[in-house]
């Protein structure tokens, strides 16, 4: 028998207005605009940007495919034109798998350095709660979002430079995040206040970095003990001149701490959220670290690993709260996926949101249900191409576990010393859907108080 | 026992050098290679833990 397949174009979703297509939806209700590619379309469906095309895939099979192809099939650098004002031109963004390997081993996310991370983080969380009080109030933004500048710069460039660093680096580091409205595909500097901002901000950090190293060229040089990564890179000459300046060494910093800063900072707060709107599971959890450092042991990389319901705990809010919420690439050949065909050129695109809640996948999918990713559900490893919060396949989060290992660490620290409670009501807590870098929306308070 | 390794997975962490430094080795800049194809028994446990902590869920244990 032969059959001839008819190899068809992927239907557009309803919805789209005018020359802009559905750009506008995409900053306003991203996430409603792609269940609706899914719910209209099934498991390949397009949306529009002004005049680029994007496919959207989701399922186990089209996201396979999706996570499997290879750079010269699907390109990650070209996807992303709202990064490159952030990181400045020159600094490679989102690198072929083979320049992530190389950034892995450079960046200290290797085993053995792993286990010198956990203290160091612990140590971080203990120097923000040092300040609290009986009780109070935080704002859950603010608050983790600052934390995470010091954890990652602490674990990535080292301890003398993150000592450097204070509250205000951390605010220049959020109108970065903030800059990263979805115009950046029609211009990504475009006369916007948001871009204003981003531009304003990352000036202020080439600043700031080249006040720290003018004090470090006039002072002593670094011992072997507390080189950093900044020493290094100020160490690099050519022909007798400096190799970097402190635009590209800013560069390299915020792209180093990119992809672990907001994505961190939101899931530290998600899965506290989730745990202090689920009370059984916050206790069965306290009680989890409870017993384990009842014999009084540090917070380790090896007690670290001991945590299968806080472990659980956050990837169910990873799951219900991906901090990214649409994975693209460029198709540099046509593709079929399903049976469509796929132009050259158009963007292609899968999200861990809509993903993430395939009922089929995984049952109730709106429910916060750590209890699924226990034996013997263990829906994450049963579904690796839909339970995506960290991608899949070669384009995994290199630092995933890195990722996973500073939360479990900031949890063990605040969630021993001090009970909290939602400041607002429960449905108050959302994300903002307005920039491409998805955060917190403010308002996000919660109180502390100190634990008897 | 034979482990099995998925090379489209496995990013280098060295987690597995870590638990089993007796079957897995990787270099600095490289995925895993085995030492061991077939390791012993006696080092079944600290297999297992390499397969449970890889961070890419890259190393398989196929018994027989």
């Amino acid at each position: 028998m032969t059959t001839t397949t008819q190899l068809r174009e992927p239907p557009e979703v309803s919805g789209a207005d005018g020359q802009g297509g559905h750009l506008e939806e995409l900053r306003h209700d991203p996430i409603g605009l792609m269940r609706r590619v899914r719910e209209e379309c099934g498991d390949v469906g397009e949306f529009r940007l002004a005049g680029r095309r994007v496919v959207l895939l989701s399922g186990a099979e089209a996201n396979e495919q999706f996570f499997r192809a290879t750079e010269e099939e699907l390109n990650q650098a070209e996807a992303y034109p709202f990064m490159t004002p952030i990181f400045g031109k020159g600094v490679i963004f989102d690198a072929p798998p083979e320049r992530r390997q190389e950034m892995l081993h450079n960046q200290a996310l290797k085993d053995k350095h792993m286990r010198l991370h956990a203290e160091k983080i612990a140590t971080e969380v203990d120097a923000m709660v040092a300040a609290w009080t009986g009780e109070g109030e935080i704002d859950l933004l603010d608050f983790f979002a600052e934390l995470t500048i010091y954890t990652s710069s602490a674990c990535l460039i080292g301890k003398k430079f993150r000592d450097q660093l204070d509250r205000r680096f951390a605010e220049l580091y959020h109108d970065l995040e903030r800059g990263t409205d979805a115009i950046a595909y029609v211009d990504a500097y475009a006369p916007i206040e948001s871009f204003r901002r981003r531009d304003a901000a990352r000036a202020a950090l080439v600043e700031l970095v080249q006040g720290i190293m003018n004090a470090r060229g006039s002072g002593p040089p670094a011992t072997d003990e507390d080189r950093d990564l900044l020493d290094v890179l100020m160490s690099v000459n050519v022909e007798g001149n400096p190799r970097f300046t402190a635009d590209e060494i800013t560069g390299i910093f915020i792209s180093m701490m990119f992809a672990g800063h907001h994505t961190t900072s939101g899931t530290a707060a998600w899965t506290l959220i989730e745990l202090l709107k689920h009370p059984d599971e916050l206790a069965r959890v306290v009680a989890e670290l409870d017993e384990l450092y009842a014999d009084g042991r540090e917070v380790s990389y090896q007690a670290l690993r001991e945590m299968p319901l806080l472990e659980s705990a956050i990837k169910e809010a990873l799951r219900l709260h991906p901090p990214l919420i649409l994975l693209l690439r460029v198709a540099k050949q046509p593709m079929d996926v399903e049976g469509f065909h796929i132009e050259e050129g158009k963007l292609v695109a899968t999200s861990p949101a809509i993903s993430n809640r395939i009922a089929e996948d995984f049952p109730q999918p709106d429910e916060f249900t750590p209890s699924r990713y226990l034996d013997p559900r263990r829906e994450d490893l049963e579904n690796p191409w839909t339970y995506i919060p960290f991608g899949a396949g070669k384009h995994r989060c290199v630092g995933a576990s890195f990722a996973t290992m500073q939360l479990k660490a900031i949890f063990s620290v605040i969630l021993r010393g001090w009970k909290f409670e939602l400041s607002q009501p429960p449905d108050t807590y959302r994300n903002d859907h307005s920039k491409m870098v998805v955060q917190l929306e403010q308002p996000c308070r919660a109180r502390y108080t100190v634990r008897s | 026992m034979k482990i099995v390794v998925d090379y489209d997975l496995c990013q280098g962490h060295a987690v597995c050098q870590s638990e089993a430094p007796a079957v897995f080795a990787v270099e600095d800049k490289g995925q895993v290679r085995l030492l061991d194809e077939r390791p012993p028994d006696g080092l079944r446990a600290q297999v297992e833990m390499a397969v449970k902590y890889c961070p890419t869920h890259a190393l398989k244990i196929m018994e027989g």
